[in-house]
């Protein structure tokens, strides 16, 4: 199968779907002509030219909000945040009118929006450009919100975002737009709401989503030398997100950790671990665990990265721990 | 100020009829809420009516509306039966946003009446947005995005009067300027009073509106919209009313003089309306009793219709959050 960067499997995504839809179109900063911050956008304002791949100044309230007006009016608007941390400037329109237009309009008034940009750390970039908003964002009704890991499910999963009839909030990484995965030619969308069993396996279940599941990934293939076999859940879309497939796979293994890059408190893990308790609590071998960023912001200095983020050696020290070994 | 239009008989008897139909609805929102009929806020349009009549008739149909929190009047204005803004006040099932929205998000699809917004200045860039929606398709729809001069001090309007003018959205902004964000005076918020110069750094056109004259306001509207129909952008509308009660329920008013509220009282826009029909002789005082009759009328029966309505069934509670009904709610 070819192998392309994560960056062109979210630009196909979007090629393909603004190809199939003519109300679909792109707004953000630097999305046209310098296309894209992160080249996600790469040749689109070539093809589709500037009335619908469109550059905005630098207000993300105002832009978010053009494109929620945009919305009501019959338009599918893709909105690319440069990153989430920005995106903050425009949470009232995300929260606020978005995600509870549908409701306060009695049914009449849907926003099928997308709402796309970098997530997470990425590096020495300090407190403000570093963090995680699945918690946030799935916390509010009215919204979906999405995390993919690799460039296939970015592609997929975006497709069904752009198709979807909500508002949705689909999380990426800078630190991801380079890597490469295989993607298959040709047209996919995966389901919103579903997660993927990335690994199989009977002792332990882990459950994560984004760039940080690979140190769990990495941890597996060590604790298999020692004869432990994990389960590795990527949730892949954050609200909703799959209960059944977590539940029953931790009815099988009886065991769970969490990896999760956002901090602890009120995280996407003390959702998990809730319904967990409710859910399988007679399965559990062992109290769940969780592994998250450190409960600060997250700090300048190459040595204080370190410390915050968990890395490949946690996970097998709490998978073993989990293990009673 | 540009010279006035003239305007027919039919028009005229329009306006009144609008104009007396919103007041009388909203003084009747104002006793029912003191007999805690319903809750939530309430804020009245009493004073402001010319502004709303004068839109709506200076607007043509495929146009859309949008405005804050004090929407009570604005569907009605466009046609909507009151019954369906009263039940919407008790939060009932039959309110035209289904008991969902309340006082201050009331919504009509069928209408172009895209919403009552509680946020104050949200409904700014959204109105700019409606527009955008209308250019991309290539008609000539223009937007009305109503705002208040509180509103007006948003970070919100500067960003989208920037990408309005950039990017040509055919747009009227209109600020209802009743010079009160709740009880902080527009000369106490801001260096420049005038409300129309917030236009000049955007190069945006405006002007300012006298909002107790329907005929004003009518005009005003036509000029903008030709301006945004023509392709030419948006454009400002610094239009001055005056709102006679309180800011909601709540409020002593001791920001103000008695003697400044009757002294707009004394431009009343539905006395001048009234009185050019006497003048000009385009209605017979029976004529009027029974205009006045049809309006009591029709409030008496929105408030039958909003107190036999039912509320709505629980199960609504988990409808119209999602598009599809199979979305899987968390429920413990």
């Amino acid at each position: 199968m070819r192998v392309i960067q994560f960056r062109d499997a979210l630009n196909e995504a979007m090629n393909e779907e603004m190809r199939r839809d003519e109300n679909v179109y792109l707004m953000g900063e630097e999305v046209a002509e310098y296309n894209g911050a992160y080249k996600v956008s790469q040749g689109m304002l070539d093809e589709f030219g500037p009335r619908r791949v469109i550059d905005t100044p630098i207000a993300e309230l105002g832009f978010a909000g053009i494109a929620v007006g945009s919305a009501m009016n019959g338009l599918r608007p893709i909105v690319e945040f440069m990153t989430w941390n920005f995106a903050i400037l425009a949470a009232d329109q995300i929260i606020n009118s978005a995600a509870k237009m549908l409701q306060m309009s009695g049914g009449q008034f849907n926003v099928p929006i997308v709402f796309r940009g970098g997530n997470g750390t990425a590096g020495q970039l300090g407190a403000t450009h570093s963090q995680s908003f699945e918690a946030f964002y799935a916390h509010v009704p009215g919204l979906k919100v999405i995390t993919p890991s690799n460039p296939y499910d970015a592609k997929g999963l975006l497709k069904a975002a752009i198709r979807d009839d909500n508002p949705v909030v689909f999380l990426e990484s800078e630190r991801m737009y380079g890597e490469k995965g295989e993607v298959p030619e040709g047209e996919y969308v995966l389901p919103i709401g579903k997660a993927n069993i990335r690994r199989q396996g009977s002792d332990c279940t882990i459950v994560s989503f984004g760039k940080i599941i690979k140190i769990a990934e990495e941890a597996a293939e060590t604790l298999a030398k020692e004869g432990i076999n994990v389960e590795i859940i990527d949730l892949r879309t954050i609200r909703p997100w799959d209960e059944e497939c977590v539940i029953n796979s931790v009815k099988k293994t009886n065991r769970l950790l969490i990896v999760e890059e956002s901090w602890p408190v009120a995280s996407i893990a003390s959702e998990i671990t809730y319904r967990v308790q409710r859910e399988a609590f007679d399965y559990l071998d062992a109290p769940i665990k969780r592994l998250t960023q450190s409960d600060t912001p997250f700090a300048f200095s190459p040595t204080l990265i370190e410390e915050a983020l968990p890395h490949p050696k946690d996970v097998f020290d709490a998978v073993k721990s989990l293990m009673y070994r | 100020m540009a010279k006035q239009t003239k305007f027919t008989k039919d028009q005229y008897i329009k306006w009144y009829e609008s104009m007396l139909l919103m007041r009388k609805f909203e003084e009747k929102c104002g006793q029912l809420y003191i007999q805690q009929k319903f809750g939530g806020f309430c804020h009245l349009y009493i004073g402001q009516e010319a502004v709303v009549a004068g839109t709506v008739s200076g607007s043509k149909k495929g146009d859309k509306h949008i405005t804050a929190y004090r929407d009570h009047v604005h569907p009605i204005g466009l046609g909507m039966h009151p019954k369906y803004v009263m039940a919407e006040l008790y939060g009932k099932s039959t309110g035209c946003s289904k008991g969902k929205g309340g006082s201050m998000h009331m919504f009509s699809k069928e209408l172009n009446f895209m919403g009552g917004h509680g946020i104050v200045g949200a409904q700014i860039p959204m109105g700019a947005g409606i527009a955008f929606g209308d250019m991309y398709k290539g008609n000539d729809n223009v937007t009305f995005c109503s705002f208040g001069d509180g509103a007006a001090r948003q970070g919100a309007l500067h960003e989208t009067f920037n990408m309005a003018m950039v990017w040509k959205i055919p747009v009227v902004f209109i600020i209802e300027n009743n010079n009160y964000a709740m009880g902080t005076s527009v000369a106490r918020t801001t260096n420049v009073t005038d409300m129309s110069k917030i236009g000049d750094s955007y190069e945006m056109p405006s002007e300012s509106v006298d909002g107790m004259s329907v005929e004003s306001v009518h005009d005003a509207i036509k000029r903008a919209s030709d301006h945004c129909r023509k392709g030419e952008g948006p454009y400002l509308l610094d239009i001055r009313t005056y709102r006679y009660k309180g800011h909601s329920m709540s409020d002593p008013q001791k920001y103000r003089t008695k003697e400044e509220v009757s002294e707009w009282k004394s431009k009343d826009p539905l006395e001048k309306v009234l009185s050019a029909i006497q003048d000009k002789k385009y209605a017979t005082e029976k004529q009027l009793e029974e205009i006045k009759q049809r309006v009591k009328g029709l409030v008496e029966e929105a408030v039958t219709f909003a107190e036999e309505s039912p509320f709505p069934e629980a199960s609504e509670l988990y409808k119209d959050v999602y598009v599809e009904e199979n979305y899987p709610f968390v429920t413990d």
